[in-house]
């Protein structure tokens, strides 16, 4: 029963997460689409904590090899990502006052 | 507060300040906030797991780190910004391999022990995870034209795409069903890593911004579906906001193109053939120094620009031009279509790039009705978003598509290579209108050429 709940309650949290997502996103200037792209792609490697976890927890050799492939592939989608986006976000100047 | 209750309490702020991101992105002044945003929040949460008393070895994830930090960084800091969207496919390949690994792992680690609904979450992580990876490093290898960046198509193609999607689904719904064997789960990860590759065959250049849109937001979709799996709703919060995001992005790059989604994955636009320009219709070809005496006297000017101009590696002379015109007098603007460029917004950033003040772009809607108005239209490197045969010609591969209106100002200057069609691989018909004036070359030296006229 409890189990279900979890389910249930992680559904909902899905769910208005979707939402939100979807209501930002429409907010976000057309300017920005790409530096927008290049940071959330660097936010979809949150997949490092179930690889975090994976490589740490060391049940045995192959786990551990898995884990570490994907630590390193989420970290250069993070590294990559984040460093990119500030850059592509600092070419982006208003018209000089003169 | 034990360990883990601390650990939640940072994914909470981790999850807020993903949110706070997005929310960040909004606006050019606030942007960059938004993306320092993002970046604390992965610190928290990478920070957070850490404290986890289930990690007891930290040595492979600090070597992975470190291995991970000397890709990620050189691809960040020296990719130059017209391949930035072959970068964020590749990225989007390492995310989706992550989630697919963990997927692997947890499925052979427990994957007897587990309920339905965890065995079909931990399916559609792997599925997803899988496709995507050779879906986005299908993407790389176009983007980076390692491999032709036309449709590869061949017949039959799409039955052969759905009954490898639909051999995975038996396979996760026998899985779901057995919670094994491992065979079986082989199989679905097969089936995964070969659709992903079928998916992107048939896909040509010109779709390639919706293509890595939907990456992106399988990409996502993929980690909250480990969310669910490991019962961890930081994943669930951000893999949700990335699906949305990567959703909006390709319905409105497929609006751009007046298409449909299973247009754009099974349609294999740009098949069409060939047409060769009509007979008895000739172009008159004029000089850069033609061009220079028109926009000499031109009052008002629209500069409309697309990859060729990226290409020819010509945006610094264009903004150049466009600066010169505007120490003139001139009311200079630029004009983006939605898909100008290899991604959405990569127009944008290319100009950025040059110099071009972003107050200075507009997008499709807010310049159209400024065509009538404007004395010269000026197109380097754009062909199909100025073609009026979307407005006109019902038979035609692009009608339709919401067009740049460039036909309506006074006098169109179209900078390019030579006659040959663009992406969709159809004639222009804005060449033969009276006020177009073509200028044949390259779109660097074209454009230099009118400068120094301009100034001599």
């Amino acid at each position: 029963m409890t189990e279900q709940m979890d389910i249930l309650a992680n559904l909902f949290v899905f769910v208005l997460a979707s939402f939100l997502g979807l209501e930002l996103i429409r907010h976000v200037s057309r300017l920005l689409h790409t530096p927008l792209m290049s940071l959330t792609n660097a936010i979809s490697a949150i997949a490092i904590v179930g690889s975090l976890l994976l490589a740490g927890e060391h049940h045995d050799d192959l786990s551990v090899a898995l884990g570490a492939v994907a630590v390193a592939a989420s970290t250069t989608n993070i590294v990559g990502g984040f460093l990119i986006t500030e850059r592509i976000l600092r070419m982006f100047r208003g018209r000089e006052r003169r | 507060m034990t360990i883990e209750q601390l650990t939640q309490a940072i994914y909470v702020i981790s999850a807020a300040l993903f949110i706070l991101a997005l929310k960040f992105m909004s606006e050019v002044r606030t942007a960059r906030w938004g993306n320092w945003a993002g970046a604390l929040g992965m610190i928290l949460a990478v920070g957070g797991t850490l404290l986890r008393p289930e990690i007891i070895d930290y040595r492979w994830i600090a070597a992975a780190a470190v291995v991970g930090t000397a890709i990620g960084a050189p691809l960040g800091l020296l990719m130059p910004m017209t391949a930035v969207p072959q970068r964020t496919a590749l990225s989007h390949a390492f995310g989706a391999l992550a989630a697919g690994l963990v997927g692997t792992a947890e499925f052979y680690l427990r994957g007897p022990g587990l309920d339905e609904f965890s065995m079909t979450v931990l399916c559609l992580e792997v599925l997803l995870g899988y496709l995507t990876f050779t879906g986005s490093l299908l993407a790389f290898a176009k983007l980076q034209e390692l491999i032709p960046t036309r449709p590869i198509v061949y017949p039959g193609r799409n039955y052969i795409s759905l009954s490898v999607l639909g051999l995975g689904v038996l396979a996760g719904a026998y899985l779901v069903v057995n919670r094994g064997p491992a065979e079986v789960f082989g199989v679905l990860v097969a089936a995964a890593l070969v659709f992903g590759v079928l998916l992107i065959l048939p896909i040509g250049g010109a779709d390639m911004p919706t293509v890595i849109a939907i990456l992106n937001s399988y990409a996502g979709l993929s980690s909250a579906f480990m969310g669910f799996l490991l019962d961890n709703r930081l994943l669930i919060v951000a893999g949700a906001l990335d699906g949305s995001s990567g959703l909006i992005l390709s319905i409105l790059m497929c609006k751009a193109m007046n298409r449909s989604f299973t247009n754009v994955l099974f349609g294999a636009f740009g098949q069409v053939k060939v047409e060769a320009a009509e007979k008895g219709r000739t172009v008159q070809a004029y000089t850069p120094q033609d061009a220079a005496a028109i926009l000499e006297t031109a009052r008002s000017v629209i500069i409309v620009t697309g990859y060729g101009m990226a290409a020819a590696q010509a945006q610094h002379a264009v903004k150049e031009l466009g600066d010169l015109l505007l120490s003139r007098g001139v009311d200079v603007k630029y004009a983006i279509h939605p898909v100008a460029g290899r991604m959405p917004g990569h127009m944008n950033v290319l100009l950025a790039e040059a110099g071009v003040p972003y107050d200075l772009l507009y997008e499709m809607d807010q310049i159209n009705p400024l065509f009538p108005e404007t004395d010269v239209a000026l197109v380097v490197g754009a062909n199909d978003v100025t073609n009026p045969a979307a407005r006109t010609k019902p038979d035609s591969p692009i009608y339709g598509m919401p067009i740049l209106d460039v036909d309506k100002a006074r006098t169109v200057v179209f900078i390019k290579r030579s006659l040959a069609p663009g992406f969709a691989g159809i004639d222009n018909e804005l060449f033969y209108l009276p006020q177009t004036m073509m200028v044949f070359g390259d779109a660097k030296k074209v454009v230099t050429e009118i400068i120094a006229t301009l100034k001599g």
